[in-house]
C-alpha cells in the first residue's frame, strides 16, 4: 500500500480547505461591505438634506437654506423617458429580428455591432451627440441628452430581448404554427408574451444603468438651475448635479452632492430590486 | 374506466355461451332422437352441426385478434385461454352429437332392444354437465365447476352398466346384435360428451382462480 | 330439459374477417400521400412512400427510431417547413387538393398536429384552446366552443371550475389532453399525433388510447408512436416503416397476426428494433 498518501496528507487537506473556506467568505464579505460602505457613507453625509424641500423646490442660493433639486429630478426622468423612447422599440425590435428571422450573416453582424456599440465610451457617444444635435441647433437640449442616453441602451435591450426570445422553447412556436398561425401572428401573441417579463426586466435594468451616466450629458443636456419646460433646453439631471455641486467650494452645496447622490442610487437600487422581482415570478417553466 | 376492449370480451363470452346453448340442444336431440326413434330430429342435429363449426372459427379468429393487439394480462389472459380451449370441447361435443344422431338412425331399422332406463339418466346427467360448466363459466363460478368435476364417476359408471348389460343381451341373442352394438356406441359418446364437460369446466377453474386442475397426480404443489 | 343457457341469443354476424383481410375497401379514403421523397439538405430520409389515410379511422406509423415516421408526419401539415434545408418531391393529397398548393395556415386548421411533449401556452386554459379560435378568426361564441373542445378531449369535468388558472397547473397527462382539446377546438378534419403519450405515466396513456378511440366519430386521425403494442391496442390500419421505407401498410390486425413482409414480423416480433 505504499501508493497512497499518509496520515499527514489528511490534515494538510482539511487546513487547505479551511483556508479556502475563509478566504472565499472574506471576499464575499467584502464585496456586500463596498455596497453598504458607499450606502452608509451617502446616507451620512447627504441624509440631512433629504426632505421634501429636496424634491419639490429648486435650488437656492448659496447659503440660502430649504432649496432643493426638483428640477434635476424631473429632469433625469425626462431624460429617461427620451432615452427610452429610442432605446426601447429599437432594441425590442432589433432583438425580434435577430431572434427569429435572423440569418447566420445577419445575425452574426448585429451581434458584433451591438457589442462594439456597448463597449463604446460614453463620453463619446456624448460627442457625436454633441456634434448631430446640439451644434445643429445651437444649443444644448434634453433631446440631444435623451439621444445620447437612448444609443447607450440599444446594445443591452436588443441582446436581452433576443436572448429572453431565444430561451422560449420551440415546441411553443410549434404549437402557435400547427394551429395556423403565421410566423408573425406566432411571435407577436404567443413568443413576446412568453418573454414580456424577461424583457422588461432587461429595460429596467438598462434604464437603471443610463441613469447614473454623467460624462454624455455633460455637453448635450448641460444643466440647468431652473425648470426646463419643453425639451429643447439645456435640462438639470441628478448626476451632473452631483458633479457640480460635488466640485464647488461650497459646504452646503457638497451636502446637496451627497443627497443628489443618496437619490440617484436610491432609484437605482429600487428599479433593479422591482426588475429582479418581475423576473424571478416569471419563471415558471412547462413540465 | 370502460375500455373498449372490454366490450370485445363481452361479444367474445357471448359467442362461447351461444355455441354452448346449439351444443346443448343437438346433445339432448341426438338422445331424443335414439329414445324415441325419430328420424327427423336425428337428421336435424346433422344438419345444424355446421353452425357450431362456424362459430368455432369465428371464436378463434377473435381470439387471435385480441391476444395480439390487446396485452392481455391476468384475468383477462386466462380468459381468452380458456375460451380458446372451451371453443375446442364445444365442437367435439358437437360432433359426437352428430355420432349419436347417427347412431340413431342406424337404430331405427331394428326392434328396440330393452326398456331404456340407464341411457336417459346418463344423458341427463350429461346434458346437465355442458349446462352447468357453461353457467359456471358466465358466472365465474369455480364451486359449480368443481360440482361438475364430480359428477363424472356418476357417468362413468353409468356406462360401464350399460355396457355390461348389452353385452349380456348380445350374447343372449345375436339378432340383436346390431342395434345393442350402436347403443354400446351411444353410451361410448355420451361418456365422451360429459369428459368434454369436465374439460370445460377445469379450464373454468384456470379462468377463474387460476390453477391448472388438469391432471391432478401431477399436482406439484 | 331443453333449458337454453341464460338468455343466450345468437350474437350478430361478423364482419371483421373480411375488413381485415381488404384494409381499404369500401372506405373513403382522407389524405394520400403519392411517391413522397423527402430530404435534409443532401440526405434522404423518406423513400417513394405511398399510402391512403382512411377517414374516421385510426392508422398508425410504427418502426424503429430513425425510420422516418416522424418525418413523415410532419409533412402532412407541412411542419417540415419550419426546417430550412428540408424538401420534399411528390404528392400529398387532402380530400384530392393538393396541401403543397394551399396556404399553409389554412391547411394547418384542417390538419391539427399533438406533440411529444405536452406544449400549453403560457396562458390561462380558456386562452388555450381559444388561441386556436382567435387566430382563425372564429366567428361563433368562443366559451360555447372552449367546452366542447374540453368535453370532446375528455378533460372538462376536471377543469371547468378553473378555467381561468394557468394551463401549468395540470398534470402531465392533463395538459396533453388540454394539448389534444386546443388542436380539436378548430374542428380538424384530420389530427396528427406524434408519439403523444411518450412522455406520460400508464394511467394517462390509458386515458388517451380511449379518447382516441372515442375521437374517431369526429375526426381522422393519425398518430406514430414507437410503442408497437400501443398501436396495436389503437389503431385501425398500421404501416410499418425501416429506413425511410414504408415496408407494409395493412389492417392492424393482420399485420399483427400474419405480417406479408418479414422484416415487419421480425420487427415486431422484438427481433431487432
Amino acid at each position: 500500500m505504499s501508493g497512497w498518501a499518509g496520515s499527514g496528507h489528511g490534515r494538510y487537506r482539511k487546513v487547505v480547505s479551511y483556508l479556502m473556506l475563509g478566504g472565499t467568505a472574506l471576499c464575499a464579505l467584502l464585496v456586500v461591505g463596498v455596497l453598504f460602505f458607499i450606502l452608509g457613507s451617502l446616507v451620512w453625509k447627504g441624509g440631512s438634506d433629504i426632505n421634501l424641500n429636496f424634491f419639490t423646490k429648486l435650488p437656492t442660493p448659496v447659503g440660502v437654506t430649504g432649496g432643493g433639486m426638483a428640477n434635476a429630478i424631473v429632469g433625469s426622468m425626462k431624460l429617461l423617458l427620451l432615452a427610452s423612447l429610442i432605446g426601447v422599440p429599437f432594441g425590442v425590435v432589433g432583438g425580434i429580428y435577430m431572434a427569429e428571422f435572423g440569418g447566420k450573416v445577419s445575425a452574426f453582424v448585429l451581434q458584433y455591432t451591438a457589442d462594439l456599440l456597448n463597449g463604446v465610451p460614453s463620453i463619446v457617444i456624448g460627442i457625436f451627440a454633441y456634434s448631430l444635435i446640439v451644434l445643429r441647433m445651437k444649443h444644448f437640449s434634453a433631446i440631444a441628452g435623451g439621444f445620447a442616453l437612448g444609443i447607450m441602451m440599444i446594445p443591452v435591450t436588443l441582446r436581452s430581448t433576443e436572448q429572453f426570445l431565444r430561451s422560449v422553447p420551440v415546441a411553443m412556436r410549434e404549437a402557435a404554427m400547427a394551429l395556423g398561425a403565421s410566423k408573425w401572428k406566432t411571435i407577436v401573441s404567443v413568443v413576446v408574451p412568453a418573454a414580456y417579463r424577461g424583457i422588461l426586466t432587461a429595460i429596467l435594468l438598462s434604464l437603471a444603468r443610463v441613469a447614473g451616466e454623467t460624462a454624455p450629458l455633460l455637453f448635450t443636456a448641460f444643466n440647468n438651475r431652473f425648470w426646463s419646460p419643453g425639451w429643447n433646453q439645456p435640462i438639470a439631471s441628478l448626476p451632473v448635479v452631483v458633479y457640480t455641486y460635488g466640485i464647488s467650494a461650497y459646504e452646503d452645496w457638497h451636502r446637496q452632492a451627497w443627497a443628489a447622490g443618496l437619490v440617484l442610487l436610491g432609484m437605482v437600487l429600487l428599479t433593479n430590486i422591482i426588475a429582479r422581482a418581475i423576473l424571478s415570478r416569471g419563471i415558471s417553466a412547462p413540465r | 374506466m370502460e375500455r373498449h376492449f372490454e366490450k370485445e370480451l363481452e361479444e367474445l363470452k357471448d359467442r362461447l355461451v351461444w355455441m354452448g346453448s346449439l351444443a346443448e340442444r343437438a346433445v339432448h336431440q341426438a338422445v331424443q332422437a335414439v329414445l324415441d326413434g325419430e328420424k327427423d330430429l336425428a337428421n336435424r342435429v346433422i344438419e345444424e352441426e355446421s353452425a357450431i363449426n362456424e362459430m368455432q372459427i369465428e371464436v378463434d379468429e377473435r381470439v387471435v385478434k385480441l391476444l395480439a393487439t390487446q396485452q392481455f394480462m391476468a384475468g383477462d389472459l386466462r380468459f381468452a385461454i380458456a375460451v380458446s380451449r372451451i371453443n375446442g370441447d364445444l365442437e367435439r361435443i358437437g360432433d359426437q352429437a352428430v355420432n349419436i344422431a347417427q347412431s340413431a338412425l342406424r337404430i331405427l331399422r331394428h326392434p328396440r332392444v330393452k326398456p331404456y332406463v340407464d341411457l336417459p339418466r346418463m344423458s341427463e346427467i350429461a346434458e346437465e354437465m355442458v349446462r352447468d360448466s357453461l353457467n359456471a363459466l358466465v358466472r365465474r363460478d369455480a364451486e359449480l365447476a368443481r360440482n361438475v368435476l364430480a359428477r363424472d364417476d356418476v357417468v362413468d359408471s353409468l356406462r360401464n352398466q350399460i355396457f355390461r348389460e348389452l353385452l349380456t343381451y348380445m350374447m343372449e341373442n345375436s339378432a340383436v346384435v346390431f342395434p345393442a352394438f350402436e347403443l354400446i356406441l351411444v353410451a361410448k359418446n355420451l361418456e365422451r360428451i360429459a369428459d368434454h364437460a369436465t374439460n370445460i369446466a377445469e379450464d373454468v377453474i384456470f379462468m377463474v382462480v387460476g390453477r391448472d386442475v388438469r391432471h391432478p397426480a401431477l399436482d406439484r404443489r | 330439459m331443453n333449458a337454453a343457457l341464460g338468455a343466450a341469443q345468437k350474437p350478430a354476424p361478423d364482419s371483421a374477417p373480411a375488413a381485415a383481410r381488404a384494409p381499404l375497401a369500401g372506405k373513403d379514403i382522407r389524405l394520400e400521400v403519392r411517391n413522397l421523397n423527402f430530404y435534409y439538405g443532401p440526405k434522404q430520409a423518406l423513400f417513394d412512400v405511398s399510402f391512403s389515410v382512411p377517414t374516421q379511422h385510426v392508422t398508425a406509423l410504427i418502426g424503429p427510431s430513425g425510420c422516418g415516421k416522424s418525418t413523415l408526419l410532419r409533412t402532412l401539415n407541412r411542419m417540415h417547413e419550419t426546417v430550412k434545408v428540408a424538401r420534399l418531391d411528390g404528392q400529398i393529397l387532402l380530400d384530392g387538393e393538393s396541401v403543397l398548393d394551399q396556404d399553409v395556415t389554412r391547411l394547418r386548421r384542417r390538419v391539427g398536429m399533438v406533440f411529444q411533449r405536452p406544449n400549453p401556452f403560457p396562458k390561462s386554459i380558456f386562452d388555450n384552446i381559444a388561441y386556436g379560435l382567435r387566430v382563425n378568426g372564429y366567428k361563433g361564441s368562443i366559451p360555447e366552443a372552449v367546452e366542447r373542445s374540453l368535453h370532446r378531449a375528455a378533460l372538462w369535468d376536471e377543469v371547468k371550475d378553473s378555467l381561468h388558472k394557468s394551463a401549468y397547473a395540470l398534470s402531465g397527462g392533463q395538459q396533453q389532453r388540454l394539448c389534444i382539446a386546443r388542436a380539436l377546438a378548430v374542428d380538424p378534419e384530420v389530427l396528427l399525433l406524434d408519439e403523444p403519450c411518450s412522455a406520460l405515466d400508464p394511467i394517462s396513456t390509458a386515458k388517451i388510447e380511449e379518447l382516441l378511440f372515442n375521437l374517431k366519430d369526429i375526426c381522422t386521425l393519425v398518430i406514430v408512436t414507437h410503442n408497437m403494442q400501443q398501436a396495436a391496442r389503437s389503431s385501425d390500419l398500421t404501416a410499418f416503416m425501416l429506413e425511410g421505407h414504408l415496408v407494409e401498410f395493412q389492417s392492424t390486425e393482420q399485420l399483427f397476426t400474419t405480417p406479408s413482409d418479414p422484416r415487419t414480423e421480425a420487427y415486431i416480433t422484438g427481433r431487432f428494433g
